[in-house]
């Protein structure tokens, strides 16, 4: 009779949280994405945390794609308020958004980042062209013997690709096809080098894409998953590998580690800032506007992050290693931003 | 004769290859404890000269003057004077009684760096609890900057990079000796949650969200596991379906974590709705996890029960309900006891599952109940491993160090409650 009893409660209790739980409100914000901007975005979260009487904003680090397929889920509080993103939406992307009733969407640019290639500091300074990182990571290069044809990645050296290069093996470690470092690097430096072969150039779109994105598998590229931190404690280890990541840690680890130089132009915020250093990639993030008044905060926390003494010249997210937007469009994107002008899809 | 005494000679002669032979046997299994005591003294050592500064913090004691011109400041109870005050400013003017030296805009900037950036807040907060004191000198402790701190610390140590400046670090070591800054026994640790700045982070949040998490597995694991191992053992009928069962329930128990946070993700957050982040659903997906063990371990310590109680209660008329209830089950419950704190151990050093319904993130509150977002503490180690800042090497092996405490007690609760209550036959 009592076990009865229990039992009939405890189905009770649980058949109410399953029925009650979807309206349940939420008081704090919810941050997916990037884990090259979660670095940024922590920062000014704690200090919204703390500055305000919001609570301080939950943040995940997901990966810039992974952050846009939560972010896009739809509508209601289990779903991400914010996402942010090494690289802008895609057309794909926000479609899958508006197809889940995610119309509205501000788009906030945060200012800039540079992919480096770095080696421990034990080691020689390496100076490399788009080229050469192109035939050194790519699966497939143009035959080294001549003719417009491609042929598996011959070359073990780095050497083998030019004398002026170290003659010690191929070995970088390399962010995850799910990070936007990855996508960046891929379409910066691995297109950018690709694209320097004219019959590369000539192919139609898609080919060439399958061309220049495609990572070589044989050991001479490592993917280290989205643990920057795993990459710097082996560079440091091992004088022969080179780690590609964001400037941001190159910055806090500079007692360790060094940058290469790629077509002569050190990585510096100045070079980045105007683009002089050729891999460079923009940060953002996205709002859900639906969800501005469901979620408090949200028009609170971008305002936060853009303000001037967040992400301007000498805000706080200099610190942190963020290079920030020229000053006019920064004032622009808060603009922007504090308007909520949802994105019309058609700028992408 | 002969043939007796050759054969005597043989095995003579042959003794000492099987003496040695032993010897070498017993070598080898001398050799596979040493290898596995010294790789576990190799870890707790690493471990413990990384992490032990963790649990120092550095801090700059100082007599601020709160003086209201300098802050900009009238009436500490107006939020918006609040919200435009200097707050940085005093604690500039109390250093620079210590550094005279500094007076340029930038040096000052520079001395103000080095105290880390919840210093303003602090300021800001006494002002605002307190209004009357305004335009007073109080002594308060700040905490120093990441940068201050690790330098304070790890100067000679060649793993970290001083990012001081010359003349900062000049400052510190001047400062240090005045006895400003100072390092005492690292109380933020246990006291707060989560935070980007090494010198503000701590542990206590993780600690919460784990128990709170542990709660939940526990009481859905230990109940439903006790109820499943009674059931299967005592009163399931011999048939294919039970061996089925059987067969599943053992399998389950060797299915690799990651899969039930899977299963969490489609059942507890997608089918339900449930919010990401929250201690309940991560317990839930855990006592799936540990139901199992729970299971496979109850019903050995069922079964060790002698028949000779079983038959003894029978005898006296009782009834299976009362045989299971009276006897089998306080006798096997020490057993069952043990298990299921062995599993629930294993479910608190459990970080896979979590990281696919989202309890791998970065949380600063404290979470207060069930339904607030949190992390557990093999989390929260993970994510100060992956963060930059130097200050998170050593927090991270602290937080190593006060995970390995837990484990250790729970896994002495253990053995402490098989030697207490265990029964002999």
């Amino acid at each position: 009779m009592k076990l009865k009893a229990a039992l009939t409660s405890v189905a009770l209790a649980g058949s109410i949280a399953a029925v009650s739980t979807p309206a349940m409100a939420r008081d704090t914000i919810n941050i997916v994405g990037s884990s090259t901007v979660y670095p940024f975005a922590t920062v000014v979260a704690e200090r919204f945390g703390r500055n305000t009487d919001f609570p301080t904003p939950k943040l995940e680090s997901t990966g810039s794609g992974g952050g846009l397929k939560l972010f896009c889920e739809g509508v209601g509080t289990q779903h991400p308020d914010i996402t942010n993103a090494s690289r802008r939406m895609k057309p794909s992307e926000f479609e899958l958004c508006q197809s889940n009733g995610v119309k509205e969407i501000t788009e906030v640019r945060i200012g800039a980042d540079g992919i480096v290639i770095a080696n421990s500091k034990e080691a020689a300074k390496a100076d490399f062209s788009l080229k050469q990182v192109f035939l050194a990571l790519a699966k497939e290069v143009p035959d080294p013997n001549g003719g417009d044809k491609l042929v598996a990645n011959p070359y073990q050296k780095w050497s083998d690709i030019d004398s002026s290069l170290p003659n010690k093996a191929i070995s970088v470690m390399g962010p995850p096809p799910t990070s936007g470092t990855r996508d960046a690097f891929v379409e910066i430096a691995m297109q950018g080098g690709c694209k320097q072969y004219d019959f590369i150039k000539k192919m139609d779109k898609s080919d060439m894409k399958s061309v220049c994105h495609s990572m070589r598998e044989d050991g001479a590229f490592i993917e280290a998953g989205e643990n920057d931190n795993l990459i710097v404690q082996r560079l440091a280890q091992d004088s022969g590998t080179y780690g590609v990541f964001g400037y941001s840690f190159l910055m806090e680890n500079s007692g360790q580690i060094q940058a290469a130089t790629i077509n002569g132009v050190e990585p510096t915020p100045e070079a980045i800032s105007s683009e002089d250093y050729p891999v460079a990639r923009s940060l953002w993030f996205y709002i859900k506007e639906a969800h501005v008044g469901v979620v408090p905060g949200i028009q609170e926390y971008v305002a936060e992050f853009t303000s001037e003494s967040t992400w301007g010249d000498n805000g706080y997210l200099v610190d942190v290693g963020l290079i920030p937007s020229p000053r006019n469009e920064r004032m622009e994107i808060a603009k922007r931003a504090k308007e909520l002008q949802p994105m019309t899809g058609k700028e992408l | 004769m002969t043939d007796q005494r050759s054969q005597a000679e043989i095995v003579r002669n042959s003794l000492k290859r099987r003496y040695r032979k032993e010897r070498r046997f017993r070598m080898y299994g001398m050799l596979a404890i040493f290898i596995a005591l010294a790789s576990l003294a190799i870890l707790f050592a690493d471990i413990i000269t990384k992490g032990h500064t963790g649990f120092v913090k550095t801090t700059i004691t100082l007599d601020v003057t709160l003086d209201s011109d300098m802050m900009y400041l009238d009436d500490p109870s107006d939020e918006d004077q609040l919200s435009m005050a200097d707050f940085v400013a005093p604690l500039i003017a109390a250093l620079q009684e210590h550094i005279p030296e500094a007076d340029s805009a930038a040096e000052k900037r520079e001395l103000g760096r080095l105290i880390g950036s919840y210093g303003a807040s602090e300021v800001r907060n006494l002002l605002k609890d307190n209004p009357d004191l305004l335009n007073t000198t109080q002594t308060i402790e700040f905490l120093a900057h990441d940068r201050v701190s690790t330098y304070v610390k790890h100067a000679d140590n060649p793993r970290y990079s001083v990012k001081l400046s010359e003349q900062q670090q000049r400052w510190v070591d001047e400062l240090q000796e005045k006895g400003v800054i100072d390092t005492s026994f690292n109380d933020v640790l246990f006291s707060r949650g989560d935070s980007r700045e090494p010198a503000n982070a701590g542990i206590l949040g993780a600690i919460v969200g784990s128990l709170l998490t542990m709660v939940v597995t526990l009481v859905i694991a230990f109940p439903v596991g006790i109820a499943a191992a009674v059931y299967l053992e005592e009163f399931a009928p011999q048939n294919k379906i039970t061996d089925f069962i059987e067969v599943n329930i053992n399998n389950l128990a060797a299915v690799p974590s990651i899969i039930f946070g899977l299963l969490g993700l489609a059942v507890f957050i997608g089918l339900f709705g449930m919010p990401r982040s929250v201690p309940v659903v991560g317990g839930m997906v855990l006592a799936l996890m540990t139901l199992p063990t729970i299971i496979i371990s109850g019903r050995a310590a069922i079964k060790s029960v002698p028949p000779s109680i079983r038959e003894a209660a029978e005898g006296v008329g009782a009834s299976k309900m009362q045989v299971v209830l009276h006897h089998v089950i306080p006798l096997a419950m020490p057993g069952m006891l043990t298990g299921s704190i062995i599993g629930m151990a294993q479910a608190l050093g459990e970080t896979a599952p979590l990281l696919l319904i989202g309890m791998v993130a970065f949380i600063v509150d404290v979470p207060g109940g069930f339904f607030d977002s949190a992390t557990v503490l093999p989390v929260q180690i993970y994510l100060w491993a992956s963060s930059s800042e130097q200050g998170f090497i050593e927090l991270a092996s602290a937080g190593i160090m006060v995970l390995l405490t837990f484990m250790i007690t729970m896994n002495a609760l253990a053995i402490w409650l098989r030697k207490r209550l265990e029964r002999r036959w």
